[in-house]
Formats: C-alpha cells, sequence, structure tokens
C-alpha cells in the first residue's frame, strides 16, 4: 500500500473528480500533507499528541473465552480505548496539525454516527480552532447524544436536509460549505474517500493503527496473525490496520454491513470526489445504505479497498444485522469488551467463518475501531423487538 | 435531431461579433410536466443558448435551489434517457447545452452518452464533477460524437492552469463567478467580473459568468466584463414557484432588455 502519485490512483480507483474551484485547494492539501510528512518535526509532535492526549499505544488483547469458544485465536487491536473511543481520533489529531500548518483556523466535517464529527469537534477544542459539523437530519435524530457531545465540544452542528438526509448528504454539504471557504477552511474528511489526497493521506494517519498492531502481534504470536479483520464503512480502520500488514502475509478481510456492501453488491462509479465501487442504479443515481450501524450506512467504499478488492489483496464480506448483534451481545459476555455496531461487524464475520475458511487453531486479529456506549439504548430496542 | 458540431460556438462568436451580449439561461430536465414548454418558451424570449440540467442525486455543486429541482425531477421519475427522448422529439432554434454530473456519463459509458446527447440534438455538454486531469476521455468520446464540452474556470484557478482549460474547452468558457455552489447572492461578487476579465485576456472563445448572477441588474454589471451570462437559480426558483413557461420567458425577456441595455 503505497502512495497513489499525483494523479491519486489505486489502480482504476481514485482520482479529484471536484469541482474547478476545489482543485486548487486539493493540490495544495496534497503538497502540504506531502511535505509533513516527510517532516521529522510534524511527525514528532503527532506522535506526543497521539501518546499524552490520544492514549497510544492502545493494547492488543487476547480473547481467552471467545477464543475457546470459536477454537481460533482472536486478538483485538483495541481502538476502543483511544480518546473519544474510537480510531477517528488518530485522523483528526493529524489533519488539525496540518489545517495548523497550513495557516487554517477553522475545521469542517461531516459525520454519519457521530463519531468523526465529536473527534473533529475534540480536536478543534484541543486547538482552539472555529468546527462546523454537517450531519443528516435522520442521522441528528438517531444520535441526539453525539449532536449534544460536539455541542458541548464547542461545535456547530448542521443538520442536513437535503437528499436522503444521511452521511452522503452530509459529505456533499461538507464539499459545498469548503467550496466556499476554502480560503481559512479545512475540510476533515473522516475516511479514506473523497477527493485525492485523502484516501492517501487518512490511510497514512491511521497506519499507526496497524504498525502497532504487527509490532504487539509479534510479540504475542512470534509472528504476523494468520487473519487480519476490520470492518468497511468508508473503510479508514481497516485501510490502517491494512497498510501494517500488506506487504506480509497475513490474510485481509473487510467486512461490510450487508445492507451498504458496496464492494459485494455495488458498481464502480464516481461521487464525492473518488472514483469507486458505489451502491446506484441503472442510470447512476447513488442509491441510499441501510445498515444497524450508523457508521457503515454509506454507499461508497474507500478507492484504495476497490483496488485491494479488484487484485485480490484483501478480500470483502458481508454481516447482516441479525449476526452482528448476536456478536456484539458474545463479545461482551465472554470478555467483558462491549464493542460499537461498526467493528462488530468484522466480529460476526470471524465468528461465522470459525472453523470453516478460518482454521481450526488459526490467529485472527480484529480490529476493535470503537467502543459501544453510544449504540447501547440502540441495542436495547433492537433486542427487545421480536425480529431485530 | 442532430446538430452539425460547433453550433453552439459559431452561433456564440457570430451573436457576440455582432455586438450582442450573450444569454444563457438554465432550466432543469424534468422538474415539472411542463418543462419542455419552458425550454421552448425561453428559446424564444432572447436566449442565445440553453443549458438543460440532468438531475443527480448528490448534485455536489449546487445549491439549494437547484438541489430541490434535482430532488422533485428524480422524484417525478426523471432518467437521462427521458430527457433526451423528450428533446429529440423537439426542434429548437438555438443550441443546447446539458448540464449532469459525471457519474450519469461514467455509468452509460462514455461513448453510449455522448453518441446519445448527440442524437437528441445536443450541441455540448459541462461537468462540473470533471476538471481537467479527469477528463480525458470524456474529451475524447465527445469530439468524436460532434459535442462540445464546455469547460468552468474557477476565481481560485492559476493563469496557467486556465490558459490550459481554455485551451481544451469548446463552444464557450464556463466562468464560476463566485467560490460557492450555485444560487442566488443579493449582491454581484466582485470576483465575477475578475474572472472573466482575466479570462477575455486569455482565451478567444466566449466567456460566460455563471453562479451567483441573480438578477437583470447583475447580469447587465457582469456583461461589462463578460461576453456573456449563465442564469440558473433565479430561474428555476421562479419555476418551482409555479411561474410556468410564461413567467419563465417574461424573466428572460428582463434580462435580456438589461444586458442589452447595459443597466
Amino acid at each position: 500500500m503505497g502512495t497513489p502519485g499525483p494523479t491519486g490512483r489505486f489502480g482504476e480507483f481514485g482520482g479529484r473528480f471536484v469541482p474547478e474551484s476545489l482543485v486548487p485547494a486539493c493540490a495544495e492539501l496534497e503538497a502540504a500533507f506531502a511535505s509533513a510528512w516527510g517532516d521529522p518535526a510534524f511527525r514528532a509532535e503527532l506522535d506526543t499528541l497521539l501518546g499524552s492526549y490520544g492514549g497510544r499505544p492502545t493494547p492488543v488483547t487476547e480473547c481467552h473465552r471467545l477464543s475457546e469458544r470459536l477454537g481460533v485465536r482472536v486478538l483485538l487491536k483495541r481502538e476502543d480505548l483511544a480518546h473519544t473511543g474510537s480510531h477517528k481520533i488518530n485522523n483528526v489529531v493529524g489533519q488539525a496539525l496540518l489545517a495548523r500548518r497550513m495557516g487554517k483556523h477553522r475545521l469542517v466535517a461531516e459525520t454519519g454516527a457521530g463519531q468523526h464529527g465529536v473527534a473533529t469537534a475534540t480536536a478543534a477544542a484541543l486547538f482552539g480552532m472555529e468546527c462546523v459539523v454537517y450531519m443528516g437530519e435522520l442521522d441528528t435524530l438517531r444520535q441526539e447524544l453525539n449532536v449534544f457531545r460536539m455541542e458541548l465540544l464547542g461545535a456547530q452542528v448542521m443538520p442536513v436536509r437535503g437528499g436522503s438526509r444521511t452521511l452522503k448528504d452530509a459529505v456533499n454539504e461538507a464539499l459545498r460549505d469548503w467550496v466556499a471557504t476554502v480560503e481559512d477552511t479545512h475540510y476533515c474528511l473522516g475516511s479514506v474517500m473523497g477527493p485525492h489526497p485523502y484516501p492517501w493521506m487518512v490511510r497514512e494517519l491511521q497506519r499507526v493503527v496497524g504498525d502497532e498492531a504487527r509490532s504487539q502481534c509479534r510479540d504475542l504470536l512470534g509472528a504476523d496473525p494468520d487473519w487480519v479483520v476490520a470492518c468497511v464503512g468508508g473503510g479508514s480502520n481497516a485501510a490502517g490496520t491494512f497498510a501494517g500488514f500488506a506487504d506480509g502475509g497475513s490474510r485481509l478481510v473487510g467486512v461490510e454491513a450487508a445492507g451498504g456492501a458496496a464492494i459485494s453488491r455495488g458498481v464502480p462509479g464516481v461521487v464525492h470526489g473518488m472514483k469507486s465501487y458505489l451502491l446506484q442504479d441503472e442510470a447512476g443515481q447513488i442509491a441510499e445504505a441501510h445498515s444497524v450501524s450508523a457508521g457503515l450506512d454509506y454507499p461508497g467504499i474507500g478507492p484504495e479497498h476497490a483496488h485491494l478488492a479488484s487484485i485480490g489483496r484483501a478480500r470483502y464480506e458481508q454481516a447482516d444485522d441479525a449476526e452482528v448483534l448476536e456478536a456484539f451481545r458474545l463479545l461482551s459476555q465472554t470478555e467483558g469488551i462491549i464493542p460499537a455496531l461498526e467493528p462488530a461487524h468484522a466480529l460476526a464475520w470471524v465468528v461465522r467463518a470459525a472453523g470453516r475458511e478460518i482454521e481450526t487453531g488459526s490467529s485472527v486479529l480484529v480490529t476493535l475501531s470503537g467502543r459501544g456506549d453510544k449504540d447501547v439504548a440502540q441495542v436495547r430496542e433492537l433486542l427487545a423487538s421480536p425480529t431485530p | 435531431m442532430r446538430i452539425e458540431a460547433g453550433f453552439l460556438e459559431k452561433r456564440l462568436r457570430q451573436a457576440r461579433d455582432a455586438g450582442r451580449k450573450l444569454l444563457v439561461p438554465y432550466v432543469t430536465g424534468g422538474m415539472s410536466e411542463d418543462w419542455v414548454h419552458v425550454v421552448h418558451a425561453v428559446s424564444m424570449a432572447g436566449a442565445d443558448a440553453i443549458e438543460i440540467g440532468i438531475p443527480f442525486s448528490d448534485p455536489m455543486i449546487d445549491g439549494p435551489t437547484v438541489q430541490s429541482a434535482s430532488a422533485t425531477a428524480l422524484e417525478r421519475g426523471t432518467t437521462p434517457t427521458g430527457i433526451l427522448d423528450a428533446l429529440r422529439r423537439e426542434e429548437f432554434d438555438l443550441p443546447l447545452v446539458v448540464m449532469t454530473y459525471y457519474n450519469l456519463i461514467f455509468r452509460a459509458g462514455h461513448r453510449r452518452f455522448a453518441e446519445s446527447l448527440a442524437e437528441a440534438g445536443v450541441s455540448g455538454a459541462i461537468v462540473p464533477d470533471l476538471p481537467l486531469e479527469e477528463s480525458g476521455e470524456w474529451c475524447e468520446h465527445a469530439d468524436r460524437a460532434g459535442l462540445e464540452t464546455v469547460m468552468l474556470v474557477a476565481p481560485s484557478t492559476p493563469s496557467e492552469r486556465a490558459e490550459l482549460i481554455c485551451a481544451r474547452s469548446r463552444g464557450f468558457v464556463y466562468a464560476v463567478g463566485v467560490m460557492g455552489v450555485t444560487g442566488e447572492r443579493a449582491q454581484l461578487a466582485s470576483s465575477a467580473t475578475t474572472v472573466a476579465r482575466r479570462l477575455r485576456g486569455i482565451t478567444d472563445l466566449p466567456v460566460c459568468v455563471g453562479v451567483g448572477v441573480s438578477t437583470p441588474e447583475q447580469a447587465a454589471e457582469v456583461c461589462r466584463e463578460a461576453d456573456g451570462v449563465v442564469v440558473g437559480s433565479a430561474l428555476v426558483r421562479r419555476l418551482a414557484e409555479g411561474v410556468g413557461p410564461k413567467g419563465a420567458a417574461s424573466f428572460v425577456t428582463e434580462l435580456r432588455e438589461a444586458i442589452d441595455s447595459g443597466r
């Protein structure tokens, strides 16, 4: 998983499909990130912040009881223990530092479930920046507490009433804001998607997850794990995880929500500035994704995942809502760890595949991208209803 | 009916060389039952070319007015094929330019989409999310189909890049008047006249300013520097309010009179 070059391509995917007004801004960001990423002082400042503020490194936890149950050795990369409760903090601290270096004092972001919005609001508070978060109106209703969290952190939350009123519309609205404010504003995109350089930059900012996990696995296993599994919406935690393992022999699996499975059910297309697999109709109108987990409700997928799928370096599976809820409960009860619904998709696939594709006795690293506190109210309702 | 290649540029150059300012109204295809009547009415009210939007589910560069018109059109079951079928049945005395987003082209296939526009009597295309670096494949097929691809230049575009964009543009050059999405503005941004002036120093193609040109007064103001104007949201809002073909025509007539008299 190298650098995509000036055209921002991962194989045939990626690119920079943005209005002309944004082309100079994307080019400026690309140059600024390339320079910062090669600057030891920038890297040192980021590492220090991720340690003293973000809580890194996060541990890898061996799941003894779950492993016994499944017959495979399960290890969890504990991004749920990072500040703000998910891997999102790695990306936003990096981008906020970069924004400051570029002289921008305002951050805009999109959010679905609210995790990235909360993380961006957190970074904005840390750096004393203005912050506006766009969130689909439906999501603001489903995730009221996260709206309050963002406001508490000093951010302004703008409900998006256009389109399907969910994550994809929040991305459109954040881009629309950025076109008009690009002089003083940085668009802090939350995943490995969007126009070049975002898919590359966000993957690099998240690769700390994979790099740490690989060395932790070597300490625990004496080798790389046989399997590396992560959930995929846009795909940032999976990209960061895979980046640490892609040059080794581990088999890489991304798990999409069945109702948002861009690779399994989509076809190539262009939206939000990138060419990738998208859920869309015959004419090319973008479809809405549906999943129990708002964080995976995205009709596309990061272009590098589309590429990894097409060259066969990673495979992409699906998990449906029912098995996700089951995995959510299973991890809670066997290990005392309540996962977010997003990584519960990765766990659900491991539960299904253990003893089949995943041979008994194999080792499996799962990135637990976030904690489940945000989801417990929703899960309580779902478990109470007769057919979840 | 297929149109001779280069019709858009020819028409606009002729008008400009005759001392006429260019007026390009925008209508969202399929936004109402009578949208084709609107196109006819507008074409007879002083337009030099008409931009027809093919609606997309995720119109990234459009503000609330065009977003809402696009959503209405899609709810009415509008498809690219439906719009082109409707246009194919009609005859217009002026060039038509389609404005749409790249995914609709990519999904249909470059060649097929370009051919279907040409066969429907469309002269040109504007694809706002397809910047110069990504436009190669589309432009190749559009050129082959005799379709003129109008490229956009923004206030943020550096001069060297603007030269490359103008060199690749056909028909006219679309000067984006303001950093932002389409929509009405209370005042004309200073960037609208600045970008027009810059472009007229770079290219001999007609230069039309669009985005943020909302009133007859603003149209006249921008035409002091530009060869012409594209007026979208101000017309689409009136159509959404129900003015119909007659009301659309009278607004376009007002715009015409304002740019002719320079006031």
